[in-house]
């Protein structure tokens, strides 16, 4: 397959398309510049076309920045090829800048050669300024590694635009449909979906949606005719080899919210959300509440608190109560989650990660809440952490976290983070009638009950529900007896209790799959051992590795707590154990502490997403190092 | 007790669970107690579809005395539990209970945000003016002043209304009792049960070990007739051993005040009408703390309108009529979808 840049240095033939296996392209502009929606109009495009993709939506922290400025840019990436694609990308190949500041922010990871599509309207003194630049970048040498399309795309909307009758502020507005349709035509892109979108994201205001239209029209038309500096023409990318099936575009968000529906209705309860709104984890809450028909009760609460008393409320009464923030919520929702697993209730904690400590980098991801997930409560206070590694694994973890809370009377964590709830990728839509049923079997019969009668298998307590005839209770936090659930100060008792709850949790690993290697042996040189959403560059370097002959493993770990009863077994197996985290190291001390071996760690924390040439250099510093 | 049909009307004493009560010989608690199971004795409550609800303190001990549903929470927090055992399953018939440190100070915001959105839940708020399990704090509703461990020259902060507190958040139904009066008490609990959305009800309770005889100035039988005015819709507001005295608008300070009620009676006298659904009379009858004023008690307001479960239902209707049948397969394949051939 051809290198973008040998195509780019290959003479100019703009009759045919150069095929690429894969190309990883960045939208880049202004927070109000509509760079969240260009991509993901792109997305579905491309899904459409057939390839396989993955996406990385980067956007600041504040809604509207002050306009022209480096903190105000707003980027979205996407990955997309021929074969499989495990990360939204390392280095751009095409990148789009509607601004200075865009270009300031985006252009050190711009490859040498790749494209670079600027809109030299915006390239005012001003504006220059706001970017921090003393001079033009476009004519100070700046670009000259780089192939640039230099247009002024803002002029051009305006006279694209021009029939409509639109102020030039709402004209302006079309400029991102402008870049995109340059976009679709530089890969071969319909338009079809993009112009329905648009014609009914906007019926109301049909001036506005054809001014998008015709904004979109003239930027392909401009790719079609216009002649371009050096060779610069259109590509072609196969679509991927992908398993047979019928295929959407998913965000982990959307994955995640479907996942846990499915869970409450294998379990046969009610779904009972309350939430806080935080980000990035308010899209969950959002994406829930669209599904009220199909049952769910969503509740924004008053605060972090409240949403995780009321989802435990309402596990007390019956249903399956979830929860949702980002680590500063979860941290308030400590107590809560305490009284729980102290009475022993189901329980679904979602935490969507995001980078700390404190408010820290709430759009940017990491996965730092481990430590918190597994340890952060008082007291001796175990319970389940599921983590998901892809937007399409979500709706697998769904149903799994609710398996568990249900069958063990336990809150489960189950961590996600900024990037995987955002990120988009295809996803073969799952059979719903495939799925075994786990119906919850309340208690009703009062002959000999109390509240902390236990399953002798799986150590659960029974569930006796409010408005069940004859079988009132009480319970709460304070310790009960193991023998009849009444209130008890015992000491002997206490000891015994701790201990059963432990061992409830501990027993789960029983009942889980155990760890399997994701590519590479059983044993061998070097494991890398990773969890959540470094899945995709993780995969992608080993897999690499293993292509150059090196000796090499990937593991990926699903159940945090308890861990697979085969991983202490299976990592000492390995000469070494290589663990790649988006934080300052956490898996890392669970699987020392845990079986006492030596691992290497492999930290970033950027808020920004592994490379996958960073792995790859980290297992070839062990391998030959 | 475990019978699945009872074959005559329960008693008090039935309502009562076999726990050993453990709150100080002469607790106030023990008289709402008893007021609380006459209460349930009175209205018939089915105890397995009643749940009680608490946070923590001496008043959140309540669930265990009672032979019902019942769930012992986290400080502060009973009603965001309340809150949501009502949303998964509205038909449940759920009493919160709690202290005016529980309930005022760790949990205002709940305490604000159960009343503002007419959860159909009965708050019982046993107000002591002091915090009792932690050994005798000031609390949120201490008076300035109150000597304690914790302000052993006197606490600085001003004292918070626990009615004026809920009218301000929109309460619908707000009522004042007395732990002591075993008439009154029950029938103040009984118009909060009947009443659709959040009820609440200010108890004012004697802590005999940390802050005995704080209501002493309005509950001592001497000084009681004086010192309370009772509410009672369309009633005047008349008080005093001789029902000689009423409360009347004073139209230029726009304040209430205290009137003698001569010979031609309190019409005459310009003595207030309660009007229990006048939000405005309310919040003025709730806040009278001023030693010239009697303190109300009774029902001092109530103006129902949609319960939180109800608006809730009110939405979902809507939701299952607007998706036409969509179910999560459906929407699972909605949109663009294609089709990847073997």
């Amino acid at each position: 397959m051809t290198k973008i840049d040998q195509v780019l240095n290959a003479p100019a033939d703009a009759s045919s398309r150069d095929e690429l296996e894969s190309a990883v392209v960045r939208f880049a502009g202004d927070s109000g510049d509509g760079m969240q929606l260009t991509g993901g109009q792109f997305t579905e495009a491309t899904a459409l076309a057939g390839n396989d993709l993955a996406t990385f939506p980067d956007f600041p922290a504040e809604i509207r920045a002050p306009v022209g400025t480096t903190f105000g840019v707003s980027s979205f990436q996407i990955n997309f090829g021929a074969r499989r694609i495990m990360t939204s990308g390392d280095d751009f190949d095409v990148l789009v800048a509607m601004n200075p500041a865009a270009l300031k922010v985006e252009l050190p990871r711009l490859r040498k050669g790749g494209l670079l599509i600027v809109d030299t309207g915006t390239f005012n003194e001003r504006n220059l300024a706001k970017a921090g630049y003393d001079a033009s970048p476009l004519d100070d040498g700046t670009l000259d590694p780089f192939r640039v399309v230099a247009l002024d795309i803002s002029a051009m909307t305006q006279e694209a635009v021009k029939e409509f009758g639109l102020s030039k502020k709402d004209a302006l507005r079309s400029k991102n449909m402008w870049a995109l349709g340059f976009v679709y035509w530089l890969f071969g892109r319909p338009r079809i979906t993009t112009q329905e979108w648009l014609t009914a994201k906007f019926a109301n205001r049909p001036e506005i949606a054809n001014a998008n239209i015709a904004a979109m029209n003239a930027g392909h038309a401009m790719g079609e005719t216009a002649e371009l500096p050096d060779g610069i023409h259109g590509f072609h990318i196969a679509p991927a080899e992908i398993a047979p099936g019928l295929y959407r575009t998913v965000t982990g968000t959307e994955a995640l919210a479907w996942g846990l529906v499915k869970g409450a209705e294998l379990a046969a309860l009610e779904l009972m959300f309350a939430s806080y709104p935080i980000t990035p984890a308010s899209p969950l809450l959002h994406s829930l509440a669209k599904l009220q028909h199909l049952g769910v009760t969503t509740f924004q609460a008053e605060d972090e608190i409240a949403a995780a008393c009321a989802a435990i409320g309402a596990s007390y009464a019956g249903a399956i109560g979830m929860t949702s923030s980002s680590g500063p919520g979860i941290a308030l929702k400590g107590e809560a989650i305490g009284l729980a697993l102290s009475a022993e209730l189901p329980l679904i904690v979602v935490n969507s990660q995001r980078g700390g400590p404190s408010t820290g980098l709430p759009t940017k991801t990491e996965q730092s809440d481990l430590y918190q997930a597994v340890y952060g409560r008082n007291a001796d206070a175990p319970l389940v952490v599921l983590s998901t590694r892809s937007a399409s694994d979500c709706f697998e973890v769904g149903i799994e976290a609710v398996r568990l809370a249900t069958k063990y009377m336990t809150p489960v964590m189950l961590l996600t983070d900024g990037y995987i709830a955002n990120a988009a990728e295809p996803w073969r839509i799952p059979d719903l009638d495939g799925y075994e049923a786990f119906p919850v079997e309340f208690t009703t019969d009062p002959e000999g009950f109390h509240p902390f009668l236990r399953d002798p298998e799986t150590l659960a307590r029974v569930w006796a529900k409010p408005g069940t005839p004859g079988m009132m209770h009480r319970i709460g936090g304070i310790e009960r007896s193991y023998d009849t659930g009444h209130i008890s100060y015992d000491p002997e008792n206490h000891h015994k209790m701790t201990k059963v709850r432990a061992a409830k949790i501990d027993g789960i690993a029983k009942d889980i799959p155990e760890q399997s290697v994701e590519l590479g042996e059983t044993s061998g040189k070097l494991a890398v051992v990773g969890w959540g959403s470094t899945y995709g560059p993780i995969n992608r370097a080993v897999d690499n590795l293993i292509h150059r002959g090196k000796d090499v493993a990937h593991i990926h770990i699903r159940h945090i707590w308890p861990l697979p009863e085969n991983l202490g077994e299976l990592l000492k197996s390995y000469d070494t154990v290589l663990v790649p985290e988006m934080n300052n190291g956490q898996l890392i001390t669970l699987i020392k502490a845990e079986y006492l071996i030596d691992a290497k760690p492999l930290n970033k924390i950027s808020g920004q997403p592994f490379k996958i040439k960073e792995i790859e250099d980290a297992i070839l510093d062990i391998l030959e190092g | 007790m475990n019978e699945l049909t009872p074959p005559e009307k329960r008693t008090a004493k039935d309502f009562a669970t076999d726990q050993e009560v453990r709150w100080c010989p002469g607790c106030g608690d023990y008289a709402i107690l008893r007021a609380v199971l006459n209460t349930l004795a009175d209205i018939e409550a089915d105890p397995a579809n009643t749940v009680f609800v608490s946070g923590i303190g001496c008043a959140a001990r309540f669930p265990y005395y009672v032979e019902t549903y019942g769930f012992h929470t986290i400080h502060g927090r009973a009603p965001a539990f309340a809150t949501g055992i009502k949303l998964a399953n509205p038909e449940l018939d759920v009493w919160v209970v709690g202290g005016d440190g529980d309930m005022l100070s760790i949990g205002g915001n709940h305490l604000m945000h159960v009343i503002r959105r007419n959860v159909d839940v009965q708050v019982l708020l046993f107000n002591n003016e002091i915090y009792g399990l932690t050994k005798g704090q000031a609390s949120p509703t201490s008076r300035a002043g109150t000597r304690s461990p914790s302000t052993p020259l006197g606490s600085v902060d001003n004292p918070v209304s626990a009615c004026v507190f809920v009218l301000g958040a929109g309460a619908r139904f707000v009522a004042r009792g007395i732990d002591a009066q075993q008439k009154d008490l029950p029938s103040i609990l009984k118009r909060a049960h009947a009443h659709n959305g959040a009820s609440f009800v200010e108890i004012l309770q004697n802590c005999i070990v940390y802050n005995d005889g704080v209501f002493a100035d309005i509950t001592e039988k001497a000084v009681a007739a004086d010192r309370q005015v009772v509410c009672r819709h369309g009633e005047p507001l008349v008080f005093g051993k001789d029902q000689d005295k009423g409360i009347k608008l004073n139209t230029e300070t726009l304040s209430l005040e205290v009137v003698e009620i001569g010979e031609d009676g309190p019409e005459a006298a310009g003595v207030l009408v309660h009007d229990e659904t006048n939000r405005t009379l309310a919040t003025m009858l709730a806040g009278m703390d001023d030693e010239t004023l009697p303190v109300a008690v009774g029902v001092i307001y109530c103006d129902p309108g949609e319960s939180y479960g109800d608006g809730m239902a009110r939405v979902k209707d809507q939701a299952v009529k607007r998706a036409e049948g969509a179910d999560l397969k459906s929407i699972m394949h909605a949109g663009h979808t294609w089709t990847v051939a073997d």
